[in-house]
C-alpha cells in the first residue's frame, strides 16, 4: 500500500486559502535499480480560475506530481509523502472509493496523446458519458445528451452524429477535443492538462489552448498545464513553476519568469527555443549534458553538473549545498540576486534575439 | 460482414482443394502399393490386379483424383455400391464408407473438445486475470509458477498417472470411456471426466500464462489509466477496458486450439483409448488407407479453416477498428 506520512504539526490550510495546495510532496518509486526520487520537497498553490504552468524536461517529475494528485500512481511500488490539499481536503488521506469519486468529477485530467488515452473499443459518446453517469447518477440517455452537448462545446461539428463514432474515426485534433470534453463533462474545479498539445500540429495547438481558456472562463476551473514548451505557457498560464530533477527550481508569474528569469536552468530552456525573428543561421543552444538520474541525483544543487555559472558562485557551494527555493517569486540558485540580473542581461538576453 | 464471410469461405474451399490434391499425390509417392492392404495375406499378382481394378488404382493418378473430387460434390458409384455426396470414398482396409465412419467418430471428439475447452477457458482465463490483477503477489507467483510446471507436463504422462491414482488404486472415478450423451448423459459425463480434466490441465497452463501477460500489457495502456483518471472503479476498468483488449491474442490461440481439437486430439484419444477422429487418423495412416487418411485430413482442415474464419469475425466484434477494413 501507499505509505502516507505527514508531519503532525503542519497547519491545515483553511478554505479561504488556495484551492489546490501541495505541501512538501515527495514521491519515490522502488525499482530494481533502487529508489527513484521522482519528486522532492515540492510545494505550490493554485487558486480557482488560475492557470499554473509546470515546465521542465522529460523526467523532471512534472507528470508524476500530477498523477499523485489524482492518486493514480501504482500503489505497490510508489511512496507518496507530503500533503495535497484540494478544496480543504487532503487527497493523500482519502480511501480508494473517495478518490474514485473525486477523479473525473472535481479533478480531471487531459492526457497527452488522445489516440492512446481514448479506448479504441468504445464510442466517443460512451466514453464521455461514462464519468457523467458515474458521478451524477444520470441515465444512459441523459449521459448521451450530455456527451452531445459537450462535443458541441469543444467545437466538434455535427455532434449528434459524431457521438457514436469510435476514436479512430476522429482526426487528431478532434480526438484531443473529445478528450477535453471527457475531462470537462462533470465541470471539474481542477483540470490537469498533461502536455495537451504536444501531439498536435501548431495550428491545432493554438485552437486547443484557446478552447481551454474559454472553457476555464466559463467554468472557473483551476488548470495545471504541464508542458516542456515555454511558448505554450507564455500564452496560457498565469504562473509558472520550473521543475528540474524532481524539484521546483524557479517560480513566479508568467511575466516574471519569461521576462526576467533567474535560474540558469530556466535560461537554458529559454535559450534552447528557436526564435522566429532570429537569424536563420543562429545555431540552437541546447542545455549541455543530460538530465540527471533520479536514482542517484547529484549532490548539492542538482543542476550544477550542467550549469555554466558554477564558477561565479565560487567555492564548492554548488556541489555540496542545495540552494533552497524561497516562497513566492524566486529561484533555487546560489547566485546572488545581483549576479542573476547581471548574467541574464549581459549573457542570456542577447541569445534570445 | 457478409461480403467478408463469402470471400473467406471461398478462400477456404480453395485451400481445401489444395490440401486434398497435395495429400493425394503425396500418397502415391510412397513406394508401397496401397492395394496390398485390401488384397490380404495370400496375394497373387492376379488377385492384386483385380483389387487394383476394383479400387480404381489402375487408372492414372490425376484421373483418380478427379473422380474423388467429383464424388465429394455429386457422389459416385464405387466398389459396386453407391456412395452419396459428400462421398469421401470407402476404406481400403475394411470397405466402410469414409464419411459415415467420420460421422460415427465425431461426437466423441466434439464432446472431448467442448468439455475440455469449457474447463481450460474458465480456469485458465480466470487464473490468468487474477494473477494479473495481483501482479507480483503470492497468488501471482503460485499461478505463474504452477502454470509453468503444468505446461511442461504431457497428456500421455499425466493421463495414465491420473487413471492409476483415481481409477485403478482408489476407484473414485470411472475408467475413461464414451457413451453418447443421447443414450445416457450421466455415463457420458462420468466416462469423460478424466480426459477433460487431464486435457484441460495441460491447456489451462498455456491460457493462464497468456491471459496474465496480455492482461498486464493492457493494464499498462494509457486508455486504461485514463479510464481510472475519470473515476471509473477498479473492477469496471479491469473488465471493461483492459479485459476486452486482452482477448485478442487469446481468441487467436483459442481458434487454433479448437480447430485442432475438433480435428481430433490424437494424443488424448490414444492415451485414454477412446475411438474418435484422432484415433481414426492415426490408424488410417499406419494402415496406408488412402481414402480414410484423406477424409480425416480434409475434415480436420475444414474445421481449422472454419475456426480461422470465426476468429477473424471475432476480431471485428471485439475491436471496432478492424470493422472498416
Amino acid at each position: 500500500m501507499t505509505t502516507l506520512t505527514k508531519p503532525e504539526d503542519a497547519p491545515a490550510p483553511t478554505a479561504s486559502e488556495s484551492f489546490l495546495s501541495v505541501r512538501d510532496l515527495n514521491v519515490r518509486f522502488s525499482t530494481e535499480g533502487g529508489i527513484v526520487k521522482a519528486v522532492n520537497g515540492l510545494s505550490f498553490d493554485l487558486e480557482r480560475g488560475k492557470t499554473l504552468g509546470i515546465v521542465g524536461e522529460s523526467g523532471s517529475g512534472k507528470s508524476v506530481t500530477n498523477l499523485s494528485i489524482l492518486g493514480l500512481h501504482a500503489p505497490e511500488t510508489t511512496t507518496v509523502e507530503g500533503e495535497i490539499w484540494v478544496d480543504g481536503q487532503d487527497v493523500t488521506d482519502l480511501s480508494r472509493k473517495q478518490l474514485e469519486g473525486l477523479r473525473g468529477n472535481k479533478i480531471s485530467m487531459i492526457f497527452q496523446d488522445a489516440l492512446t488515452a481514448l479506448s479504441p473499443y468504445y464510442t466517443v459518446g460512451r466514453q464521455i458519458g461514462e464519468p457523467f453517469r458515474k458521478h451524477t447518477g444520470a441515465s444512459k440517455s441523459e449521459a448521451r445528451a450530455r456527451a452531445i452537448e459537450m462535443l458541441g462545446k469543444v467545437g466538434i461539428p455535427d455532434p449528434k452524429n459524431r457521438v457514436d463514432d469510435y476514436p479512430h474515426q476522429f482526426s487528431g485534433g478532434m480526438r484531443q477535443r473529445a478528450m477535453i470534453a471527457m475531462a470537462l463533462v462533470c465541470n471539474p474545479s481542477l483540470l490537469i492538462a498533461d502536455e495537451p498539445t504536444t501531439a498536435l500540429d501548431v495550428t491545432v495547438q493554438a485552437q486547443i489552448l484557446d478552447l481551454l481558456k474559454d472553457l476555464q472562463q466559463e467554468f472557473g476551473s483551476a488548470i495545471i498545464l504541464i508542458t516542456h514548451d515555454l511558448g505554450v505557457v507564455a500564452n496560457t498560464a498565469d504562473d509558472i513553476l520550473v521543475m528540474y530533477a524532481g524539484r521546483a527550481v524557479e517560480r513566479g508569474t508568467t511575466r516574471e519568469v519569461l521576462k526576467s528569469p533567474q535560474h540558469p536552468y530556466t535560461w537554458g530552456l529559454l535559450s534552447s527555443m528557436p526564435g522566429l525573428s532570429g537569424d536563420v543561421d543562429e545555431p540552437l543552444r541546447p542545455i549541455p549534458g543530460t538530465p540527471p538520474s533520479l536514482l542517484n541525483p547529484p549532490s548539492g544543487c542538482p543542476f550544477h553538473p550542467r550549469c555554466e555559472f558554477v564558477d561565479l558562485v565560487g567555492g564548492s557551494a554548488c556541489s555540496t549545498e542545495r540552494p533552497a527555493l524561497p516562497a513566492g517569486r524566486g529561484s533555487a540558485c546560489h547566485l546572488t540576486a545581483e549576479q542573476k540580473r547581471q548574467v541574464f542581461i549581459e549573457k542570456i538576453q542577447p541569445r534570445l534575439g | 460482414m457478409l461480403q467478408f464471410l463469402i470471400r473467406r469461405t471461398f478462400g477456404a474451399f480453395l485451400i481445401l482443394v489444395l490440401i486434398s490434391a497435395i495429400t493425394y499425390f503425396m500418397f502415391f509417392a510412397i513406394p508401397q502399393d496401397p492395394a496390398l492392404l485390401a488384397c490380404g495375406k495370400n496375394c497373387t499378382p492376379d488377385a492384386l490386379a483385380v483389387v487394383h481394378k476394383n479400387l480404381g488404382l489402375d487408372q492414372p493418378v490425376p484421373v483418380q483424383y478427379w473422380h474423388y473430387v467429383v464424388g465429394i460434390v455429386m457422389g459416385r458409384d464405387i466398389q459396386g455400391g453407391h456412395c452419396a455426396a459428400p462421398c469421401l470414398g470407402v476404406s481400403f482396409a475394411n470397405g466402410r464408407n469414409v464419411w459415415s465412419t467420420i460421422l460415427d467418430r465425431f461426437p466423441l471428439t466434439l464432446s472431448l473438445m467442448v468439455g475440455g475447452a469449457i474447463v481450460f477457458l474458465i480456469v485458465g482465463l480466470g487464473a490468468g486475470m487474477l494473477a494479473a490483477y495481483k501482479k507480483g503477489s503470492l497468488t501471482d507467483k503460485i499461478f505463474s509458477g504452477g502454470s509453468l510446471v503444468l505446461s511442461s507436463l504431457q497428456i500421455y504422462f499425466l493421463g495414465p498417472l491420473v487413471v492409476l491414482a483415481l481409477v485403478i488404486s482408489t476407484g473414485w472415478l470411472e475408467m475413461p470411456s464414451y457413451t453418447p450423451i443421447s443414450e445416457n448423459p450421466v455415463a457420458w459425463f462420468s466416462g469423460l471426466v478424466i480426459p477433460w480434466a487431464v486435457m484441460a490441465t495441460i491447456f489451462t497452463a498455456q491460457y493462464t500464462r497468456m491471459s496474465r501477460s496480455s492482461m498486464i500489457e493492457q493494464l499498462q495502456e494509457e486508455h486504461v489509466r485514463a479510464a481510472r483518471a475519470k473515476g471509473m472503479s477498479a473492477p469496471y476498468v479491469f473488465f471493461r477496458y483492459a479485459w476486452r483488449g486482452s482477448l485478442i491474442p487469446i481468441v487467436t490461440i483459442l481458434g487454433i486450439d479448437i480447430g485442432a481439437l475438433l480435428g481430433g486430439g490424437i494424443v488424448t484419444e490414444i492415451t485414454f483409448n477412446l475411438a474418435g477422429i484422432g484415433r481414426l487418423a492415426r490408424d488410417s495412416v499406419i494402415q496406408k488407407d488412402l481414402p480414410m487418411t484423406l477424409g480425416v485430413m480434409l475434415f480436420s482442415s475444414a474445421f481449422i479453416l472454419l475456426c480461422n474464419i470465426v476468429v477473424d469475425a471475432c476480431y471485428a466484434f471485439i475491436d471496432p477498428r478492424v470493422r472498416l477494413s
